[in-house]
């Protein structure tokens, strides 16, 4: 029997992405615009900052290549290890949950066929964010190394099957695991184990402290750095391989050899991968029809969240326990928090290494600069934040909006619960991230105040924010909650509450400008109309941006139809 | 009662209910059949203030849907044909949220969530998150929880899709039962054979008109369908012109008997 093509086997994936796309471009070019502006900014900023390093690099004669090597043979590692990960995840999808197996399972596809096709989505899903991520990359390296026009296809040539084997890899480690625990209960053990691994990457990038390398004397520091990094310069890394195939051709001594290897292993890789597809998928889609059978109780959150709430009328109180259980019994959701945890540390860790408090005393000027800047950047990790807990909660209400609308609950209650369940902890954090900053660099009593207020009007804002632009971009059919903030919408509300950060900080400078002058100068801090006026002006922002967005949401809400 | 009056719903150019009237009295189990795309769904769902009407007004009891929602849905109990339950709730921690969205709370919800989870067999399922329950017991979980506040009104949407033949009994007794105390029941089915052994009156709806409305004898009287006996099943076809029978044996091939 004649099989069908690979093609023909994925037309359900590649017709509705291409469906996407139509609906996308009908949508007008100004999203597009926002979209390649963001992309492009990020490119340029990449390629920006390794062109600046390798071009330092460049100028140190012997060793400068070298490094330059090492650093492509540790980026590429780190790529291969997220795409391990995020491949591991997206098999789970691709080859056990999918909503296209059964067709194609009861389909006489042959299994060879089934695992190339569905190999290929998995690849493609995981792999394309880190091949973009890659361009600037390689763009440095060309440009500082002079590798002229066919370095391009030759990167492609190196990159391409470094982007099978993890793929492979990944989705082998799924069909083993698929065939020990339930899938659902895989997904969840994966999400808990992919998180804590990048967060403890993250923890040990930092501890390290690389900015030692970018300080003018620090190329001591650099071969120290190197030698205690230990570098994997293992024979048996594919990442080593393709670094070496680079820097060959980069250096004019093009060896075939590591070439092979990538192709020779991916090649193989594939076969094998093939080959346990063969014996473990068939049992492995049986077992992960299997839900995990979960028993819960559910009287902590009544306990507790219950008690505390027992003043509210009884729809508003059960929305807010409804919100919570279901964040804390999605994996998905909570193991987030990790990686939160993470940025927090780092971000502390950050402020207590500023060369602020060390030797002879740094001018006060300094400090409350570093202490209104360190608002600014705590207000754009809320504002992060918010797009990935805020921002899809009336999203996530989209498949159950026939039971909402048809009860009669008041949208304003639902927007009510939804808002003061993100804006609550986001409080808790952002008073913890500002209050402890302003601690660890000593700031004066006046700045303490000033920073904790503002902190707490831009939260309010920032959440309300989120909020809004959540109800006006929707994304009623992603299950997923961490895709939703990565839509257009989510854009488009970041870039938002950046302009409103901008503009609070703004005017807030203007009053505390004020102050720093008096301070410098000796002179008694006055509280003038002037500095009156800039701060009302701030809390006014804060306070009309909150109520515009909110009623901008509930407007669009009451316009939503399923 | 349910009275809808005028009611037009456009999708873009798509006219997906054209001016349709309808009158359901108190205590009566109305059927309200149709083609796939015929519209059922889009009425039951302005019905039941989900989606806003292009046109026209929807009466529960003497409230208007959209001017009055609140105190309009608050008698309402809705079933629709997709049974979407939040995954990571319990069935009785959904059962209990949803009275919550009534505003009822207490022993008497407590007791009112065991006597449904009896009735559809779902005791044992009580503590279990809703991501194991199958289509059914879903269907039967969102069955109870249009029942928990005691509603005057059900508007349900193909309520026998995905049920066991025992709960689909069960839910033709419930139903028959809530229109013998008085109150009313508005249900969308494609089986027929239900609507003809259930419903007091029947319309039939087709590109989001109505086209025939009464009893199913008098529908019959009126078409003069089967020479006066004939089933609704023939009725339904003549009327939405699905009568057309195709080469059926053109469609199905010769059976699988080749060799």
């Amino acid at each position: 029997m004649i099989q069908p093509s690979l093609w023909r086997v994925l037309e359900p994936k590649w017709r509705t992405a291409l469906q996407r796309l139509r609906e996308e471009r009908s949508r007008g070019p100004g999203r597009l615009l926002i979209l390649v502006l963001a992309a492009s900014g990020f490119w340029l900023g990449v390629f920006g900052i390794l062109y600046r390093i390798l071009k330092y690099f460049r100028g140190v004669e012997d060793v400068g290549p070298l490094l330059a090597g090492k650093i492509l043979g540790v980026v590429l590692l780190a790529f291969v290890g997220i795409l391990v990960l995020s491949n591991v995840i997206t098999a789970l999808s691709s080859f056990f949950l999918s909503k296209d197996l059964d067709l194609l399972l009861s389909a006489p596809v042959d299994w060879l066929r089934l695992y190339c096709a569905k190999l290929g989505e998995t690849l493609l899903h995981s792999s394309w964010m880190v091949a973009l991520m890659a361009v600037p990359i390689f763009v440095a390296y060309g440009v500082v190394f002079r590798g002229g026009p066919l370095f391009v296809p030759y990167a492609v040539l190196t990159v391409a099957p470094l982007l099978v084997l993890p793929a492979v890899a990944g989705s082998a480690l799924t069909l083993v695991l698929v065939n020990i625990f339930p899938a659902r209960r895989t997904r969840d053990l994966l999400s808990i184990v992919a998180l804590g691994a990048v967060g403890v990457l993250i923890l040990l990038f930092r501890l390290i402290r690389p900015e030692r390398l970018a300080s003018p004397e620090g190329f001591r520091n650099l071969v120290e750095f190197i030698a205690v990094l230990r570098t994997p310069t293992s024979p048996y890394l594919p990442s080593e391989w393709a670094a070496q195939a680079v820097m060959g051709f980069l250096r004019g001594k093009i060896d075939l050899l590591p070439l092979a290897l990538l192709w020779s292993t991916a090649g193989s890789f594939v076969v094998l991968g093939a080959t346990l597809h063969r014996q473990l998928f068939a049992p492995g889609f049986t077992k992960a029809q299997e839900a995990a059978e979960r028993f819960v109780r559910g009287t902590l959150w009544r306990r507790t969240v219950g008690v505390m709430l027992a003043f509210l009328p009884v729809a508003k109180r059960e929305f807010v326990i409804k919100d919570v259980k279901l964040f804390f019994r999605d994996t998905t959701q909570w193991s987030q928090l990790i990686l939160l945890a993470v940025l927090v540390v780092v971000y502390l860790f950050n402020i207590k290494t500023l060369p602020l408090h060390r030797g002879e005393s740094v001018g006060f000027f300094y400090i409350t600069l570093v202490s209104f800047l360190n608002l600014g950047l705590a207000g754009f990790v809320l504002a992060a934040i918010a797009a990935r807990f805020v921002f899809p909660a009336v999203s996530l209400e989209g498949r159950h909006m026939w039971l909402l609308r048809s009860s009669p609950l008041d949208l304003r209650a639902l927007l009510w619960s939804k808002y003061w369940v993100g804006t609550i902890p986001l409080l808790a954090l952002a008073l913890l991230l500002t209050g402890l900053t302003n601690v660890l660099l000593q700031v004066q009593p006046f700045m303490m105040a000033m920073c904790l207020v503002t902190i707490v009007g831009l939260t309010f804002a920032i959440a309300a924010l989120a909020l809004g632009f959540g109800a006006l971009f929707p994304q009623f059919e992603t299950e997923n909650a961490a895709q939703i903030p990565t839509s257009f919408g989510g854009l488009v509300y970041m870039m938002a509450a950046i302009a409103v950060l901008a503009a609070v900080i703004f005017c807030l400078w203007q009053g505390v400008f004020q102050y720093v002058r008096a301070v410098y100068l000796g002179r008694p801090v006055v509280i003038d109309a002037w500095m009156i006026w800039w701060f009302a002006a701030a809390a006014g922002l804060c306070a009309g941006v909150t109520a515009a967005a909110l009623r901008a949401g509930l407007r669009r809400m009451e316009r939503f139809e399923f | 009662m349910i009275r809808l009056e005028h009611l037009t719903k456009h999708y873009g150019s798509f006219v997906a209910v054209d001016d349709l009237s309808l009158e359901v009295p108190r205590g009566v189990l109305y059927g309200f059949l149709g083609p796939n795309g015929a519209g059922k769904t889009t009425t039951l769902r302005i019905i039941a203030g989900i989606l806003r009407p292009t046109k026209g007004r929807v009466f529960l009891g003497g409230d208007d849907v959209h001017d009055r929602p609140l105190s309009a849905k608050s008698r309402l109990g809705f079933i629709p044909d997709r049974p979407f339950v939040y995954d990571k709730l319990t069935g009785a921690e959904f059962l209990r949220f949803v009275a919550a969205l009534y505003g009822q709370e207490g022993d008497a919800v407590e007791r009112r969530i065991s006597e449904l989870l009896e009735v559809f067999e779902l005791t044992v399922w009580k503590d279990e998150l809703v991501e194991a329950y199958s289509h059914g017991m879903r269907q039967k979980l969102i069955i109870s929880s249009a029942l928990i506040h005691r509603p005057q009104y059900i508007v349900v949407d193909e309520p026998m899709v995905g049920l066991d033949p025992k709960a689909a009994r069960l839910l033709k007794d419930i139903f028959r039962q809530f229109v013998h105390r008085g109150g009313t029941v508005l249900m969308s089915t494609h089986t027929l054979e239900v609507a003809e052994a259930m419903c007091d009156r029947v319309a039939i709806i087709q590109h989001g008109k109505i086209v025939a409305e009464g009893t199913v004898r008098e529908l019959r009287a009126q078409h003069h369908a089967g020479g006066g006996d004939a089933s609704l099943e023939e009725l339904f076809l003549k009327l939405t012109g699905g009568a057309q029978v195709r080469d059926l044996v053109e469609v199905l091939g010769d059976g699988g008997e080749r060799a």
